[in-house]
């Protein structure tokens, strides 16, 4: 069993260890440091910290007028807000010019727990991957998300990188071969008869519901597909083609994220059934991060259901 | 200001009104109302008071603006073409399909343009942050943002505006070109954005107030605003809508509308005379 820690928890450690090999790093924040886990290098650089406030939409247009100076803003805040609320600003400030701003989105999803609906961002991927040109990116653990730092430092352009509160167990740093790249999806568990695709939270919950699954007799590929957008067309037509069918499984809408990504993939190049498993277009609710989670189906048992019927419709 | 540099800009602004009613009739749509209006201060900021260089457009030293008030984009791009940022005959594909120049500010297609912009209240932010920059960087460029009267009702100016006081932004100057109307009618009715000047000095910002179209007091007012330190500026500029054009001025009408041919026959007399004038006057 690996450590437990939250995406956003190896995002505030990544950016301070990244600091002195990317000058030009600078952070921004919107009263959020403590949650968002940038404060660690609001201590570290305060010169390069800007505490904006709570005013998400200024951010975002702040962080705009420092990359057109070549700085490579980092903007933080809750998905909700970050996705939400600065929508446009992402969109006309950020996006249209292609600026170098990343766009980081914490507390995204219903594992936000209590807080509620009002903060339980599940349309974020939705917004952000129906702007032209932006990179969409949901880490599934601590390890990726250090990856998935680097990678955005060096890739030039506008992206949205979703963080999650929860603290989950990190496992990625044990996987045979694991290469992170921008845009390609990482088979973690071989499989012939179904492929589940995840992103976040749910890539660990996938490969529970594939080991359960194995006792079953069904043989599982998992794939962990952090990056929505651009989506690894390539790798989702390989599992359509050697698997035949296809679950998707996401901390997020059933409307606009993965599920709708893959399923357009797939329709288009090579039609199998896919069964997508997420939010079933609903807002959330208060309790427990994993009471939340289980309300809601988002559990491996709740994958593993869903498997079950793409099998179904395949042989059917 | 020595008077032959006055005479120079006032033929320059002269001949950026004519030219914006030249796009703006050329296209058949595009703002002419808010181009006039800001037409003075364009042009004391690109051929008085700001440092930049058309041959070395990266330039990571140059002056900074930001046109937050976008749609007035005609103003903008005649400045630069002006200017010497590419041939002012490029601009009869203005708002074309044919061309690159759209209807609102592109930093990516159109040389000159700092900052692509047309979505009211996101601007002052950008500049917010290029002037951050220059400060994180201890380089001694300004900043510059126009905004317009009507755009002051978006909340986010007022978030920009309290980000630019935080951080002390004193090589941030942003003028309000105060032209008193807006689409559907006088500002005063539509939104009530005075006063501004206890606004802005409520949110930590030295006001200064200056005729809009007095291209000296402009001049004056931007030399004023250099030597204030530890707060950043606003120029409240009063200025007349559709300014030049007789039958343009002080009518919310012509904010967003392309005159048809018998009123760009008028119009464009009209701004020739004055191109004229301060042509004879000059030799």
């Amino acid at each position: 069993m690996g450590e437990k820690i939250a995406t956003r928890a190896a995002y505030g450690k990544a950016i301070v260890a990244l600091a002195e090999e990317y000058p030009e790093l600078v952070v921004l924040d919107a009263d959020l440091a403590s949650a968002t886990m940038t404060n660690g290098f609001m201590k570290a650089y305060p010169d390069r910290f800007f505490d904006m406030g709570i005013a998400e939409c200024n951010m975002v247009g702040v962080a705009a007028g420092l990359a057109t100076c070549g700085k490579k803003p980092f903007v933080n805040t809750f998905a909700m807000f970050a996705a939400g609320r600065a929508f446009e600003q992402v969109r006309n400030s950020v996006a249209y010019p292609h600026l170098n701003v990343k766009i980081v989105g914490s507390h995204g999803g219903l594992s936000v727990g209590e807080d509620g609906a009002t903060h339980q961002c599940c349309e974020d991927f939705a917004t952000m991957r129906s702007i032209p040109g932006m990179v969409v990116c949901c880490p599934c653990d601590g390890n990726e998300m250090a990856a998935a730092v680097k990678a955005l430092l060096d890739y030039e352009g506008p992206a949205y990188l979703r963080m999650c509160r929860l603290a989950t167990e990190v496992f990625t740093d044990t996987v045979p071969g694991y290469k992170f790249e921008l845009g390609k999806g990482v088979t973690l568990r071989e499989g012939k008869e179904v492929t589940v695709i995840a992103v976040g939270l749910m890539v660990g919950r996938a490969m529970q519901a594939a080991e359960m699954l194995a006792g079953e007799g069904i043989d599982v590929r998992v794939i962990d597909m952090h990056t929505v957008k651009p989506l690894d067309t390539e790798l989702v037509i390989k599992a359509a083609r050697e698997t035949g069918c296809i679950v998707t499984t996401e901390e997020h809408n059933v409307i606009g994220g993965l599920g709708e990504a893959v399923c357009a993939c797939v329709s288009e190049n090579c039609p199998v059934p896919v069964v997508r498993h997420g939010v079933e277009d609903t807002f959330g609710r208060s309790g427990k991060a994993e009471e939340v989670l289980t309300h809601y189906g988002l559990t491996a048992e709740g994958i593993a259901e869903k498997v079950r019927e793409a099998v179904r419709r395949k042989n059917g | 200001m020595e008077q032959k540099e006055l005479h120079d800009l006032a033929l320059t602004a002269a001949r950026l009104r004519s030219m914006a009613m030249d796009e703006v009739y050329t296209a058949a749509s595009g703002h002419i109302g808010g181009s006039l209006s800001v037409a003075d201060i364009l042009t004391v900021l690109y051929f008085h008071a700001m440092r930049v260089d058309p041959k070395n457009l990266k330039d990571p030293n140059r002056d900074r603006l930001v046109l937050s008030k976008g749609h007035t984009t005609p103003a903008l791009y005649a400045a630069l073409a002006l200017r010497g940022f590419f041939p002012a005959e490029e601009l009869g594909l203005f708002r074309s399909i044919k061309g690159h120049f759209s209807g609102h500010p592109d930093m990516v297609n159109v040389p000159g343009v700092d900052m692509s912009t047309g979505s009211l209240g996101q601007g002052i932010s950008a500049a917010v942050g290029m002037a951050l920059a220059g400060k994180l960087d201890k380089k001694d460029y300004r900043v510059y943002a126009v905004l317009g009267d009507g755009e002051i009702a978006e909340g986010q100016v007022w978030e920009a505006a309290m980000a630019a006081a935080k951080y002390k932004l004193d090589n941030l100057t942003a003028f309000v070109d105060v032209n008193g109307l807006q689409i559907d009618g006088a500002t005063a009715d539509v939104m009530p954005s005075e006063p501004l000047d206890k606004k802005f000095e409520a949110f930590n910002w030295n006001v200064i107030k200056a005729d809009g179209h007095d291209l000296a007091a402009i001049a004056g007012a931007l030399e004023q605003a250099k030597a204030v330190k530890g707060k950043p500026t606003v120029i409240l500029a009063k200025t007349v809508k559709g300014k030049g054009v007789s039958f343009m001025e002080n009518n919310a009408g012509w904010h967003g509308k392309a005159p048809n041919d018998e009123q760009y026959a008028q119009a464009h007399a009209e701004l020739t005379a004055v191109i004229e004038a301060l042509e004879k006057e000059g030799k």
